[in-house]
């Protein structure tokens, strides 16, 4: 009976050894399911992008009509005309000496779990844990722990308490990153310096961070990049200052971009809020320039150290 | 140099008890008030002094579920895109895109959200309604595109570039013998990627889940552009609602009294033991695997 169908089988498809192999029944099936997959990623993708794309395009139509020159160089005056320079102004200052905090802790930070900490060492592994608990933490948590921390006991909002925040914002970034960037100096370097008999710590000044500057340099752009962004921790703690003057003294509240768009959106004032984009706009070039950068920077870098 | 180091180190930590230490003291008229119901209590009647944070974190649970079930299957095909389909050129340029999508301050997507996502949101709720209301968490549309939808779709967009490069990344890692091998048996690519990437990666790509759950449950200005501040619970999504983070970004700066910024700090404890448990259980899923949000 087997010797039946086996026949039929044959004489039903007869072999063509010049036919085209083209898969057929089940192995079609499984092409096309894999077909199908590799379409639907392929899409995902797309849709990625095209995200970013809308994202961008939408802040830089509406942001396009407010900017000009005169934008960025001049003060907000009354509710919806002039500039923001004061805004502008404020976020450099709070940033900047948010990363003056936190740049140094968090590459010490770095080394330590790198360089001195050995490899099973419990207690870098309780750093590590730390380190990423506190990346995780909402910004806004993170804003209201400085309002308790310093807030409260001035009695007054200041640059200054929203640079702690945003330097809790970055500190494990910067951790992070720079542990990253250390772990790839070649050990071959640190072995030379041991060899010429060099202390731990002049190897670390004079060989290891010099050789992961690239490195660190972007991590440090990158975190800084993300706190000029942020809102939340500014909202509880720098959010009342003189919206049209430009105020240097960090320990009075500083304007900053991302209040000024924050509490121009409801405005009622189309002007208000065409001013409110042009910020937007601006703040995001900012970003992402600092961010197209700090990635040229780590790839030059990579290259020198050979990866 | 050691030294200095070493005080880096426990300055970390310093930050991190005191920092709960703060919530904690600030919260203290709230929690000796309310107690643990707070958490599940739906009140939150500030003029009244009555709080209650269950309708703010019910919020918080159903914006963050809703964006990491629409994330998750996008963000791993976006990395298994990137790490098995795209040619080289196409990977170099699409992958830093996904993650400049991530570098995108939230700031800004509530903006956006809120003018052009909000209108667009508007005009699909209707055509969604009817294609599937007689589930109730589709019910009639909201007036004007301001809801916990909206704000879902916000914060997807905001986790989507974690969970696809952290994937992408984790992707890369499985050895290249194992995919061959499976191909030399005769396995098609969707085969090697069921029988080899996904189940070596398993772990590390729920952690990368988890983590934009993490990133999902925080966000707060964002959500407060779209959400619509409404502090009760509704069985549809495309009502307006809040969550915890949105309503101390809405109501932080105009307490009503006292207590209202107790509650206010209570509700960010109870947020900062939810980031907590998911960096923990991140890192506890991760296993062999070295997952956690990074900048580079």
């Amino acid at each position: 009976m087997s010797a039946t169908s086996e026949t039929t089988l044959f004489e039903a498809m007869p072999f063509d050894p010049t036919a085209p192999l083209t898969p057929t029944g089940n192995l079609r099936r499984r092409a096309g399911v894999s077909r199908f997959v590799q379409v639907t990623a392929t899409a995902a993708a797309i849709f990625a992008v095209a995200v970013l794309v809308i994202v961008l395009y939408g802040v830089a139509v509406r942001g396009a009509s407010a900017l000009s020159f005169s934008f960025v160089i001049t003060n907000p005056t009354g509710l919806a005309g002039g500039g923001i320079f004061n805004s502008l102004l404020g976020t450099l200052e709070i940033v900047a000496f948010a990363a003056l905090i936190a740049l140094p802790i968090g590459v010490l930070t770095g080394l330590y779990l790198t360089e001195f900490a050995g490899p099973r060492s419990r207690t870098a592994n309780a750093l590590r844990f730390a380190l990423d608990i506190m990346a995780g933490l909402p910004t806004i948590i993170v804003g209201l722990f400085v309002y308790g921390l310093i807030v409260i006991p001035q009695h007054r909002q200041s640059g200054f308490a929203g640079a702690v925040a945003l330097a809790i914002v970055m500190l494990p970034l910067m951790a992070r990153s720079s542990q990253e960037v250390l772990l790839l100096v070649p050990g071959s370097l640190r072995e030379a310096a041991d060899a010429l008999g060099v202390s731990r710590w002049r190897t670390v000044l004079s060989v290891i961070l010099p050789a992961a500057f690239g490195g660190i340099l972007t991590g440090a752009i990158l975190a800084t990049a993300r706190a000029a962004g942020e809102t939340a921790p500014l909202l509880i703690c720098d959010s009342i200052f003189n919206p049209t003057a430009t105020e240097f003294n960090l320990f009075h509240g500083v304007p900053s971009v991302s209040m000024f768009i924050y509490t121009s959106y409801d405005l009622p004032l189309a002007q208000a809020v065409t001013r409110a984009w042009g910020a937007a706009f601006v703040l995001m070039m900012l970003i992402l320039i600092a961010n197209v950068l700090a990635r040229l920077i780590l790839a030059r870098s990579r290259a020198k150290m050979g990866r | 140099m050691f030294g200095l180091c070493a005080v880096a180190g426990v300055l970390v930590v310093l930050t991190l008890v005191d920092l709960v230490y703060q919530l904690v003291t600030n919260a203290q008229p709230a929690i000796s008030k309310f107690g643990l119901g707070f958490v599940t209590s739906t009140t939150w009647k500030p003029n009244f002094s009555i709080e209650g944070a269950g309708a703010l974190l019910y919020g918080t649970a159903v914006t963050s579920l809703m964006a990491v079930v629409l994330a998750t299957p996008l963000g791993v095909a976006i990395g298994l895109y990137l790490s098995m389909m795209a040619p080289r050129r196409v990977r170099a340029v699409v992958g830093p895109l996904v993650e400049l999508l991530a570098a995108v301050p939230s700031i800004i997507y509530g903006f956006w959200g809120l003018v052009v996502l909000v209108p667009f949101v508007d005009k699909l709720e209707p055509g969604l309604h009817s294609a599937l209301g007689f589930i109730p968490l589709f019910g009639p549309a909201s007036p004007i595109g301001i809801s916990v939808f909206t704000a879902g779709l916000v914060l997807t967009v905001m986790i989507l570039p974690i969970i696809s490069a952290l994937s992408r990344d984790l992707f890369l890692t499985v050895p290249t013998e194992l995919k061959d091998g499976a191909a030399a048996l005769g396995a098609t690519p969707w085969e090697v990627i069921r029988g080899i990437v996904l189940p070596t990666t398993v772990s590390g790509v729920s952690a990368a889940v988890v983590l934009g759950l993490g990133r999902a449950l925080g966000e707060a200005i964002a959500v407060s552009f779209v959400i619509g501040d409404v502090t009760a619970i509704h069985k549809s999504l495309f009502d307006p609602g809040s969550s915890g983070a949105a309503e101390i970004a809405n109501q932080f700066t105009s307490p009503v009294n006292s207590l209202h910024t107790a509650a206010m700090f209570y509700v960010g404890l109870v947020l900062v033991v939810i980031g907590m448990l998911t960096s923990v259980a991140a890192r506890t899923i991760a296993g062999r695997f070295d997952v956690t949000q990074r900048v580079i």
